[in-house]
């Protein structure tokens, strides 16, 4: 088994090599510029875009015509939020989204907010679930747009984007779903879910990173959205620049990869997922699960190791490449917002954990780390002043605290 | 987070965790820090005519706040009450070669000390005046 064992694949994914393979030739023989119409050199770039921008509508239930390319997921978001904001401002400048939203969302909508735009952040409740009664009651005659993500980073906790879809339809609203978490490991189709834009990103799916797409619905109804970025006029007029035709040829050989095997994979992680969830809460206690028990990605397991620190186990499972929502691991002190959001306590926000799970993940692995972590765990609680005056019976809420 | 050796010894061979008795009268207790802002430290000294003979820590924390606590329990040991006291959070930020953003785990390291001392002069004072 090798080491350190990689189980961070919310963060980003290692390259598929057949994705390599795929996008080698795109850097040394067909590197014409896929926006060149009068040689075999544009020609030939513009077909293997085409090819891959195909298969990605596909994969979504759209056309390849409604796929704009981007640098990545957080580039889309900005795009769909910016974009449709700007473009409806006379009908109207309320946005819906919701507090645990990738930042790429979640900042340009206060940007938004800043220029006088109103954002209604719906309630989430302890699983990271929105209201959709509160949803409902929240769509006005001048809301714009309904931003909501099809799956969590860091908890997992998935979006009933069926119903959401249904709602904004009826109500005239444009929904957009930030999925990138969502693409090629749960079923997504902007048809049956009436999704009008879409964001997704390659390098989470074993694709290379710096490339990802926007879904824009060209009818029923054809979204429309200002561009960010001006320039040359590529990608309708959407988004400016020279197409970036390697990595746009590696997320369509990546998307197809992930979709040949999207139930299957699904269905071996989550295996993995229980195993893992079942090994550590049977040998340890205060173990708390965050996000939905059962709604949630197929490759994400975020737990909250009561009464130790998420920095200090991460640094006591060293071999293992996990990612944290303590505060000690941010710059800025501050814990995951999200889990805020959710009404998770900051001492419990603070000892959470995100394990992610991919491709390339094997069971032997998930032991070796339940493991680590149980070892770690172990060894930090004996060292934990917060576990030994739980196993004396002190109440913790009563105790006065110096906060610093 | 890229850690210094020292931190690294300390966190891997933590000197001096376990706890005494608080209620014994040679014991002096520090609890500071809170859960909610992901660091508490205790801290406990044992002390003989005016001076650490033995000194423990419990700490939840970072990596850097554990060697921290580890490195204060070493320090104050052998020394006298006054000696301790002008251990300063700076010498520990030093020796551990800590980043600026750990900074606050030797504040909290030093305030640990502190508040130790002054459990174990106040239930010594006290007892005093009340004999
Ligand atoms: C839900 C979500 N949205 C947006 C992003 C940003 O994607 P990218 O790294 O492609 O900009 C990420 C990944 O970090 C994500 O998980
Ligand atoms: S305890 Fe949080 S950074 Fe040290």
């Amino acid at each position: 088994m090798k080491q350190p064992i990689y189980l961070d694949y919310n963060a980003t994914t290692p390259t598929d090599p057949r994705v390599v393979e795929a996008m080698l030739p795109f850097f040394t023989e067909i590197y014409g510029n896929a926006a060149s119409r009068n040689h075999s050199f544009g020609w030939t770039a513009e077909e293997g875009v085409s090819k891959a921008r195909n298969i990605i509508g596909e994969a979504i239930g759209a056309t390849g015509k409604e796929i704009v390319f981007t640098s990545g997921a957080t580039e889309s978001d900005n795009m769909a939020v910016l974009g449709v904001a700007e473009f409806y401002h006379e009908k109207g400048k309320h946005i819906i989204t919701s507090p645990i939203e990738h930042k790429a969302v979640v900042d340009p909508c206060q940007a938004l907010e800043q220029k006088g735009y109103e954002i209604t952040f719906l309630d989430v409740d302890e699983h990271g679930r929105i209201d959709l009664k509160q949803l409902e009651a929240s769509i006005r005659e001048d809301t714009v747009l309904v931003s909501l993500m099809a799956g969590n980073n860091e908890i997992g906790t998935l979006n009933p984007l069926t119903e959401i879809g249904q709602m904004t339809r009826e109500r005239g609203v444009l929904f957009h779903c930030d999925a990138t978490q969502g693409v090629g490991k749960i079923p997504i189709d902007v048809e049956a879910m009436n999704i009008d834009l879409l964001s997704m990103t390659a390098h989470k799916i074993y694709g290379p990173k710096g490339i990802g797409a926007l879904y824009v619905r060209r009818k029923k109804p054809r979204v429309r959205i200002t561009p960010i970025m001006f320039g040359g006029g590529h990608e309708r007029g959407f988004r400016s620049g020279t197409l970036n035709v390697p990595g746009i040829v590696g997320f369509g050989k990546a998307i197809e990869l992930a979709m040949e095997e999207i139930s299957s994979e699904a269905e071996r992680q989550i295996g993995l997922r229980q195993h893992l969830y079942k090994r550590l809460t049977d040998e340890l206690d205060y173990v708390f699960l965050n996000g939905h028990p059962t709604e949630r990605l197929p490759n994400n397991l975020n737990l909250s190791f009561g009464y130790v620190e998420g920095e200090s186990l991460m640094m006591g499972i060293s071999e293992i490449a996990v990612s944290s929502g303590s505060a000690c691991t941010s710059a800025s002190l501050e814990p995951s917002y999200v889990l805020r959001s959710m009404g998770v306590g900051d001492d419990l926000a603070h000892s959470s954990v995100r394990f992610g799970f991919g491709r390339y993940t094997t069971m032997e692995e998930v032991n070796y780390a339940a493991d680590k972590v149980i070892g770690a765990v172990k060894r930090l609680r004996e060292m934990s002043p917060l576990y030994e005056m739980v196993q004396e019976g002190v109440d913790l809420s009563k105790v006065t605290w110096t906060s610093h | 987070m890229a850690y210094s050796d020292k931190v690294i010894d300390h966190y891997n061979e933590p000197r001096n965790v376990g706890s005494f008795d608080k209620n014994d009268d040679a014991v002096g207790t520090g609890l500071v820090g809170a859960p909610e802002c992901g660091d508490v430290m205790k801290l406990q000294i044992k002390v003989e005519n005016d001076q650490i003979v033995d000194a423990k820590f419990k700490t939840f924390g970072c990596g850097s706040a554990i060697a921290s606590s580890s490195l204060a329990t070493e320090w104050v040991k052998g020394k006298s009450i006054d000696e301790a006291m002008s251990i300063q959070n700076t010498e520990i930020v030093e020796e551990l070669s800590l980043p600026p953003v750990k900074i606050h785990c030797s504040v909290l390291a030093e305030d640990a000390i502190k508040a130790a001392i002054s459990d174990y002069k106040s239930r010594n004072n006290s007892e005093t005046a009340e004999g």
